[in-house]
């Protein structure tokens, strides 16, 4: 080979080596950093957000400060802040504890936030030992773009005086302490009203998750009942009219299952073990009511199986108390069954089982000897007049979505079902499952997301947005966000 | 330089200006790493030469669903060798080497996305060598000596993606240890086939390193406190083996081109596991991470031209496997496919004296990957990896 040429191809190595090392190949083709990003067309300038608690950023059983500023909202307007969005401000309170005090006084219905504890090394969530100092009195000066209400039901965001204060001082309460605190509907104008009063050009709407979630909560005992169809659906197009009356275009949010939260899913219906020793201890002592079921019952076979208690070793199936059996107290039986799978014991009530309902009195273990009450359990029937509700509801909601060009719906019950379908959701860098405590998408009060599910719900309406209004918004990384939280000192300071 | 894995390929400065192909080369005392058996067949009676290679590699990551980026701070790697070669007889030669063929630095942003997976690494391994060669005729020679590798590691990760202290500072452990102490062997033959013709073989084997290091918890939460004590931990990480086949043929009077194949045995690397003295539940304890590399191949292509009596100049191209199976591209090695560009140059600046110049860029194609075997879910995204080398070397035979 001629030498010429050799140097040619060492010249021509050497070359090629500076030329890929200066003329790039060092960045990405398409670098994530560099995205110009649009609301298309969507005026993001003056977003307004209305809902519940889920909308408020409540999480841990309460609201405090890091919550607030990791709800939806909040992250939805970080996110719409790349896209000339305007700014966003929340009714903060008072300290990272939660909870909230009542003239001073605090209030077992409003406690501090669930932390994680480690008893025996099982993990299980208390309430922070700590001193709520948010008083709902100091009464916060809006307005402010953050309008969800912990604890609103649909037709709440339509009622005058909902947050007055003095509603918080008669017995029972006619107002809601967090929308006193928060300054919303302090007089005659409903929460709605002032709502489209701050002029939105964007909103996002999720309410009516309460008007289900209080019945079933509650083990549907009936002293919170489902909201009727006809007042939420009345409900419902009032405050989409009072949102849009300026031209604001919108995102709808609709109702997930309350069967996929971990509140109703995590205690099973079989969640009793027993040993041989008290499965025939069990067994005897429900050997009347057998008994009497079957003489009483003896037409209805399927009743008969139905309430035919009977404990074999190993797991067995909660005693539950079920108002829709034959009453046949007059005979001094109870109306009592063994749940099945079709049936949810809350999760407040797993702190319950295997306790005795009377100190002292061995034959009253909650869950076998002692049934779980009406308010400690839903029945299948319970469950499914909630879920005729919900279906009836979010007909509602889609029908609105679907008839106006400038409302757009979020399927929230879509991906909470994904979240509860055993896989969970991986999002890119992780992923979540709605598994109690350990899943990261729930926080500790079962109900309500983790700061990481909040995200994940903000990116599920940022890719409704860049479908419906041919926008193109950037999502959030849930990584950044947190799962869950551990005790903390006693001395710890809450303070922000 | 990155063959790969955490193996950084720059154990001689001539052999780097020709894409680091060097096991059938006979004009240096580089031999002693790349093919111990062609020691004998160098010219002068002793022979010692020393380099050392700056290395920058700038990481990049990016999910694009997320919107998540992350570069890396990578301080620049400082690869060092040296090598003596001593004919004592005409047919035997002895020598020693001082090399560092594996190390890894790489320093992502303080709890960026993939912080659960590595915060920052640095895995440094040196090789002592004392070779000995005999040359059993014209044609053929044998070499071979005992590998001392003190190596060092020190790791830093998360514990998950979410766990935090009270005042929000995320849980993380730092793994250390450093004058570990294994033992490996490299042995080689070459063989003379024509005047211009040269083939060498060389084996360097695996080389286990066994760190007893200290886990240093940082960052619990007060209620977790006691399930994550500082103690020891134990840990393995292997050191692949490599064999090289090799040649070289001389063109003409002045230019020489060589040719080597690499093939390093990766599938030893099976996954990075720490058993801790003091980790308890809710920690999962052993931590073990799936590696599952697969065995991977190197071709390297060299050219070597004397410009005249003062000046040789060098060129080369490599292609450069990773032994990264898809799903397995964990960001502590985020390195695909390379393809490495080389120059050098030697200039003798007295009959006894020469310095050797050279340079190396690598490229890396944007490579779109995973690691699926976190405890935390997939972790996924696109990577974006350059490097650049400049190495300085002396040489000198008397």
């Amino acid at each position: 080979m001629n030498n010429k040429i050799m140097k040619s191809a060492i010249l021509g190595l050497f070359s090629a080596a500076l030329l890929s090392a200066c003329g790039g190949g060092t960045n990405f083709d398409d670098p994530v950093k560099d995205e110009n990003y649009s609301s298309g067309d969507v005026d993001l300038s003056r977003y307004v957000a209305l809902g519940d608690s889920l909308t408020a950023g409540y999480k841990d059983g309460t609201v405090y400060i890091d919550g607030q500023l990791d709800s939806f909202p909040n992250t939805l307007a970080g996110l719409f802040a790349e896209a000339d969005g305007g700014a966003f401000t929340q009714p903060l309170v008072a300290d990272n504890v939660g909870g909230l005090l009542f003239g001073g006084v605090s209030n077992p219905a409003f406690d501090t936030r669930l932390v994680l504890r480690s008893t025996g090394g099982v993990l299980g969530p208390v309430r922070q030992p700590g001193m709520p100092t948010t008083e709902v009195f100091n009464v916060q000066s809006g307005p402010f773009n953050n309008m969800g209400v912990p604890g609103a039901k649909s037709f709440h965001l339509l009622a005058p005086n909902y947050g007055n204060p003095a509603g918080l001082m008669v017995d029972p309460a006619t107002a809601n302490p967090f929308a006193a605190y928060y300054g919303f509907a302090s007089g005659t104008t409903p929460i709605a009203l002032e709502a489209a009063a701050q002029a939105p050009t964007f909103f996002t709407l999720w309410i009516g998750n309460n008007d289900i979630l209080g019945y079933g909560a509650s083990g549907g005992d009936g002293t919170d009942p489902i909201t009727g169809t006809a007042t939420f659906t009345g409900a419902y197009n009032g405050i989409v009219g009072s949102l849009t009356s300026g031209g604001a275009k919108g995102v709808l949010v609709n109702i997930p299952s309350i069967v996929d939260i971990p509140f109703f899913t995590t205690v099973l219906f079989n969640a009793i073990p027993l040993d041989a020793a008290n499965t025939v201890a069990a067994n005897e002592a429900y050997a009347d009511y057998n008994g009497g079921v079957a003489a009483l019952l003896a037409g209805s076979p399927d009743e008969v199986a139905q309430r035919t208690i009977s404990f074999s070793e190993g797991q067995n199936a909660i005693v539950i108390e079920d108002e829709s059996l034959t009453d046949l107290s007059g005979s001094g039986l109870p109306s009592i069954r063994q749940a099945t799978a079709d049936d949810y014991v809350l999760l407040t009530t797993s702190s319950l089982l295997g306790t005795l309902r009377t100190s002292g009195d061995l034959t009253t273990v909650i869950g076998v000897g002692s049934a779980l009450t009406d308010s400690e359990a839903l029945t299948a029937t319970e469950a499914a007049e909630i879920e005729a509700a919900r279906n009836a509801y979010n007909t509602t909601i889609a029908g609105l979505a679907a008839g106006s060009a400038d409302l757009a719906l979020f399927d929230a019950a879509a991906l909470l079902a994904d979240l509860n379908d055993g896989d969970g959701i991986s999002y890119g860098t992780g992923n979540v499952t709605s598994i109690f405590a350990t899943g990261g998408a729930f926080s500790l009060d079962g109900v309500h997301p983790s700061a990481r599910g909040y995200a994940i719900l903000a990116n599920g309406i940022i890719d409704t947005m860049n479908a419906s209004f041919n926008s193109d918004l950037p999502r959030t990384d849930p990584t950044n966000f947190t799962e869950v939280f551990f005790e903390f000192p006693e001395d710890f300071d809450f303070s922000p | 330089m990155h063959a790969g894995g955490y193996r950084v390929a720059i154990q001689g400065q001539k052999a780097l200006g020709m894409a680091h192909a060097g096991v059938a080369m006979t004009d240096s005392a580089e031999a002693v790493f790349f093919n111990p058996a062609a020691m004998i067949q160098l010219d002068s009676n002793l022979q010692v030469t020393s380099g050392l290679a700056l290395i920058y590699t700038k990481n990049r990551y990016q999910n694009t669903d997320t919107g998540s980026y992350s570069q890396t701070d990578t301080p620049l790697g400082t690869p060092v060798n040296f090598f003596v070669a001593s004919k004592i007889s005409p047919n035997l030669s002895v020598g020693f080497g001082l090399y560092t063929p594996y190390g890894s630095k790489v320093e992502w942003e303080t709890d960026w996305v993939g912080s659960h997976l590595v915060n920052n690494i640095d895995l440094q391994s040196i090789f002592l060598q004392p070779t000995v060669a005999y040359k059993v005729n014209d044609k053929f020679s044998v070499g071979g000596g005992p590998i001392i590798a003190i190596s060092s590691v020190e790791l830093n990760r998360n514990l998950n993606t979410s766990l935090q202290d009270e005042n929000g500072d995320r849980s993380n452990v730092t793994i250390e240890d450093s004058g570990i102490i294994d033992y490996g062997y490299s042995l080689g033959v070459f063989f003379k086939l024509t005047d211009k013709l040269n083939y060498g073989i060389n084996y360097r084997s695996e080389i286990i390193v066994k760190s007893e290091g200290d886990a240093d918890f940082e960052n619990l939460p007060a209620a977790l406190s006691a399930a994550a004590q500082n103690g020891g931990y134990t840990a393995k990480l292997p050191l692949p083996a490599e064999l090289t086949l090799g040649l070289t043929y001389q063109l003409n009077e002045k230019a020489l081109l060589a040719f080597d194949y690499n093939y390093t045995f990766w599938d030893v690397y099976k996954d990075l596991t720490f058993n801790f003295d003091s980790l308890n539940a809710p920690f999962p304890n052993p931590s073990s991470n799936p590696r599952n590399y697969k065995n991977s191949s190197t071709y390297r292509l060299g050219l070597q031209y004397q410009q005249n009596a003062k000046l040789q100049l060098r060129g080369g191209i490599y292609y450069d496997q990773t032994p990264i199976r898809d799903g397995y591209f964990a960001p502590e090695t985020p390195r695909g496919d390379s393809l490495g560009f080389t120059a050098g140059m030697t200039l003798q600046l007295s009959k006894n004296l020469e310095m050797d110049v050279s340079g190396l860029y690598l490229y890396f194609d944007e490579e779109e990957n995973s690691y699926d075997f976190s405890s935390e879910g997939q972790f996924a995204g696109e990577y974006k990896v350059s490097a650049w080398a400049l190495g300085l070397g002396v040489s000198y035979q008397f």
